[in-house]
């Protein structure tokens, strides 16, 4: 992939609590057209990576730069309105209103002329929703309720999609419909930076991989790379240690 | 055995869930509960007094009264007054107060303000109207008989009419537009809200418009119903918490339902136990519901 460099992130620095940085000068470009998968071990600091750059953490120091955009200074909202489109790994729909209700929210920050229009786009993807608008999304199952969360991030044509663990919680079977989905997705033209604990299949799918280590980047490399690399295997080993201990 | 704490009750406890969509709408929103919100209904009832008293005194004499209502034209636009006035006092407090405190420290900060708020608001209204009560019209009202030991007055029945339109009014606004699903949307996860590309602080503000208008209307009308005190919202404040959660937080049918039955009951109360225990019903409900569904009937699971 050699596409232009649509996001750089600049030696960022966020956190939860002044003083507490938990993303500690972490360092990413991501090129038009291809996909990222951020990996680590658990507390790495990747949905804190992903939800800063998304606007929802604070970072007093480094750079967020989309399309020769400074980020950094803008709220949440004016990012989405810049084509940063980011779906959260949890409540990431709302479940009080229905799935039309939910694309038409998103929608909003379309001009009024084109929402229909984006919003049988989007639903052409995803038949599960098509098939009933009027259900309420807490009524959805998991996977269901993923794919309205990524089709409501599409309907507004984002530049990047930003996915915080898609197939976490997923049966096996979902998992590949949703890489399916991010693949199609992509070939839209869509840039995605994803963040997964299942390595093999984000790498399966992504070109680049980028292992988060205590905030900052440890190891980047293209996906083949990576998943031949034996010091990476005895890193998740002890990742995946971790979190079996843990839990 | 009359039915008459039916009658009284509906239209109590329409009053109340009008006053307690504010409530839990901010309250999902902010995630604090604004005890000024009765002073919002007196607000509202004073100023709507006030600007019918005027209309009165440019015209020179008393308006008419439309048929058997004793509400008169004047008293009606008074009201959009009211709901107008409240509306951008309710904003005015967001801007000068809780938008600042908000986010920044803990919600016991933002439940102080408010309540400072409160006593401030209440201590200018005295202040400036006395703590006599003042009353919309002194016509009597003959009551007709609907059956069923059940008595009601015209203007109780134009007041039920009236906030049947209101809610109406409200459920198109909130379902079928795009500031309605925003603001059901800031309610139910503001943070989320902010990822699909909503201004969070411009739907708060609209809510708090919302809000201190129907809080006005909801004033007028018990201003209408009974008489217009300086206490007179403060005395709401617990019915309107009670309908808030027992509605679930967040939810506007919930607090209108939740609203109707503590109306009920308190009603109710009043008939067969003694007016003396009403103002202990809401209260009876609120903690119970505390102890037993502390997500009220349409909250969601956390
Ligand atoms: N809302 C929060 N407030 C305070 N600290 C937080 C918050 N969210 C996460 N943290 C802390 O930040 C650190 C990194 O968390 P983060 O969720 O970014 O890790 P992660 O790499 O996504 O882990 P996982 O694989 O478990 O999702 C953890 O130590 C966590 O305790
Ligand atoms: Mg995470």
């Amino acid at each position: 992939m050699n596409g232009k460099p649509v996001l750089r992130v600049d030696r960022l620095v966020a956190g939860y609590e002044p003083g507490l940085p938990i993303v500690n000068g972490a360092s990413l470009t991501l090129r038009a057209g291809e996909i990222v998968a951020i990996l680590g071990p658990n507390g790495a600091g990747k949905s804190t990576l992903i939800k800063a750059i998304a606007g929802l953490v604070a970072t007093p120091s480094g750079q967020i730069w989309l399309n020769g955009t400074d980020l950094r200074p803008l709220p949440a909202h004016k990012r989405t309105a810049l084509g940063l489109g980011f779906v959260p790994q949890t409540e990431n729909v709302f479940t009080r209103l229905s799935i039309l209700d939910n694309l038409k929210l998103a929608a909003g920050i379309l001009p009024a002329a084109g929402r229909a229009a984006a919003i049988d786009d989007v639903l052409s993807l995803f038949p599960d929703l098509a098939a009933r608008p009027a259900l309420l999304a807490g009524r959805l199952s998991g996977g269901q309720r993923q794919m309205l969360a990524v089709a409501r991030a599409l309907v507004v044509k984002p530049r990047i999609l930003m996915l915080d663990e898609p197939s976490a919680g997923l049966s096996p079977r979902l998992v590949l419909e949703v890489f399916a989905q991010l693949g199609r997705i992509r070939a839209q033209g869509i840039t995605i930076l994803l963040v997964e604990q299942n390595v093999k299949a984000a790498l399966a799918l992504a070109d680049r991989g980028i292992v988060l280590v205590g905030g900052r980047e440890r190891h980047e490399g293209r996906s083949a790379d990576l998943l031949g690399d034996p010091g990476l295997g005895a890193l998740f080993l002890g990742g995946d240690a971790v979190r079996e201990t843990g839990s | 055995m009359s039915l008459q704490f039916l009658a009284d009750g509906l239209l109590a406890g329409l009053l109340i869930g009008l006053g307690a969509i504010g409530v839990t709408l901010t309250y999902a929103m902010l995630r604090f509960a604004n005890f000024a919100h009765g002073e919002m209904m007196s607000f509202g009832a004073y100023v709507a007094w006030s600007a019918s008293f005027l209309l009165s005194a440019l015209a020179g004499t008393a308006w008419p009264a439309m048929g058997p209502f004793s509400i008169t034209a004047a008293v009606l636009l008074g009201g959009l007054a009211a709901m107008i006035l409240t509306a951008g006092l309710a904003l005015l407090l967001d801007r000068l107060l809780f938008r600042h405190l908000a986010g920044r420290g803990e919600a016991i900060t933002l439940v102080i303000a408010s309540f400072g708020a409160s006593m401030a608001l209440r201590s200018l209204i005295e202040f400036a109207f006395s703590s006599s009560p003042l009353y919309f019209s002194s016509d009597l009202q003959i009551a007709v008989r609907l059956g069923m030991g059940i008595r009601v007055t015209p203007d109780q029945l134009a007041l039920i009419g009236l906030t049947l339109c209101l809610l109406l009014a409200i459920h198109l606004l909130v379902t079928r537009t795009q500031a309605g699903r925003a603001m059901r949307a800031v309610a139910e996860n503001p943070t989320l809200a902010a990822v699909v590309g909503l201004d969070v602080r411009r739907v708060v503000g609209l809510t708090w418009v919302m809000g201190g208008a129907l809080a006005a209307a909801a004033g007028t009308m018990a201003g209408i119903l009974v008489q217009i005190r300086p206490n007179m919202g403060f005395d709401f404040l617990l019915p309107l918490f009670s309908a808030a959660i027992l509605g679930g937080i967040g939810s506007i049918p919930g607090a209108i339902l939740g609203g109707i039955v503590i109306g009920l009951a308190e009603a109710a109360c009043v008939q067969f136990v003694g007016a003396e225990w009403r103002a202990a019903v809401a209260f009876l409900i609120l903690v119970l519901l505390l102890l037993l569904r502390p997500r009220g009937f349409f909250g969601e699971a956390a």
